[in-house]
């Protein structure tokens, strides 16, 4: 790959919950072709599927970055939703605000957060409530 | 075993098998889809009875090697149809998960 860097941007339809998780579908196609390891490939898709469905549930959809670069995979999730009010709070396995017609549908289990740090080898989240919020994700490859 | 020697051997109803070839590493039983995305490993059959579209993403992203649908729920047309077309092995049982993990550990 060089010194190159690859770019993608997808929009993630707010609307359309049942259609979430194309971005990370499209993503894993994209790994596929530069050559990266099933692991990797792996923990990029999980990860960015899981933001997805946040923003489809929690933000009325959002923007998927995705940069690949030499050493790491970096994935920006950025949405102008309600913002995260206790960012600690979010991240413990089992919390979750998701409202109940989530929950029929298998999410809502408070897992999307701690499983997007467990696959990542760092995430950052930025969050206003009331403006929205920003998650940076690497995964060093 | 394949999963296609899994459907021989239990007598599960194929949906769709798009993918019979695909190696069982075992089990995982659930229906809290983001617990099975932290939890399920690579290759692992997902018995469930979740019959949502976002099944198959989570069995596409992990590399499940079949979703198996308990106490013979109503599946979609278009579940199986999107299953088709993702190349993911769609099963059915008619017993309830803990009985269907049960015949499953009989034979893997």
């Amino acid at each position: 790959m060089g010194n190159e860097s690859l770019y993608y941007r997808f929009d993630v339809d707010g609307e359309n919950f049942t259609s979430a998780g194309e971005a990370s579908v499209q993503t894993k196609r994209i790994l596929r072709r530069v050559g990266f390891s099933p692991d990797i490939i792996k923990r990029v898709s999980i990860a960015m599927y899981e933001g997805e469905i946040n923003m489809v549930i929690h933000a009325c959809g959002g923007v998927v970055e995705l940069f690949i670069e030499e050493d790491k995979i970096k994935i920006i999730l950025t949405d102008h939703g309600p913002g995260i009010e206790n960012i600690d709070l979010a991240m413990q396995e089992g919390y979750s605000t998701a409202p109940d017609n989530i929950r029929s549908l298998g999410f809502g289990a408070g897992m999307g957060l701690p499983n997007m740090k467990r696959y990542t080898d760092s995430m950052e989240i930025e969050s206003k409530v009331g403006e929205g919020t920003k998650i940076t994700m690497t995964v060093n490859v | 075993m394949t999963v296609r020697e899994l459907v021989d051997r239990t007598g599960l109803t194929v949906l769709v098998l798009p993918d019979g070839d695909h190696e069982v590493s075992g089990v995982y039983a659930g229906d809290l889809l983001s617990w099975v995305m932290g939890r399920a490993k690579e290759s692992q059959a997902f018995v469930t009875i979740m019959t949502n579209i976002n099944v198959l993403a989570v069995t596409a992203l992990l590399d499940l090697s079949c979703v198996i649908i308990c106490e013979d729920a109503e599946v979609p047309p278009e579940l199986i149809r999107s299953a088709e077309e993702k190349g993911i092995n769609l099963l059915r049982s008619d017993a309830p998960e803990y009985e269907t993990c049960v015949r499953l550990s009989s034979v893997l």
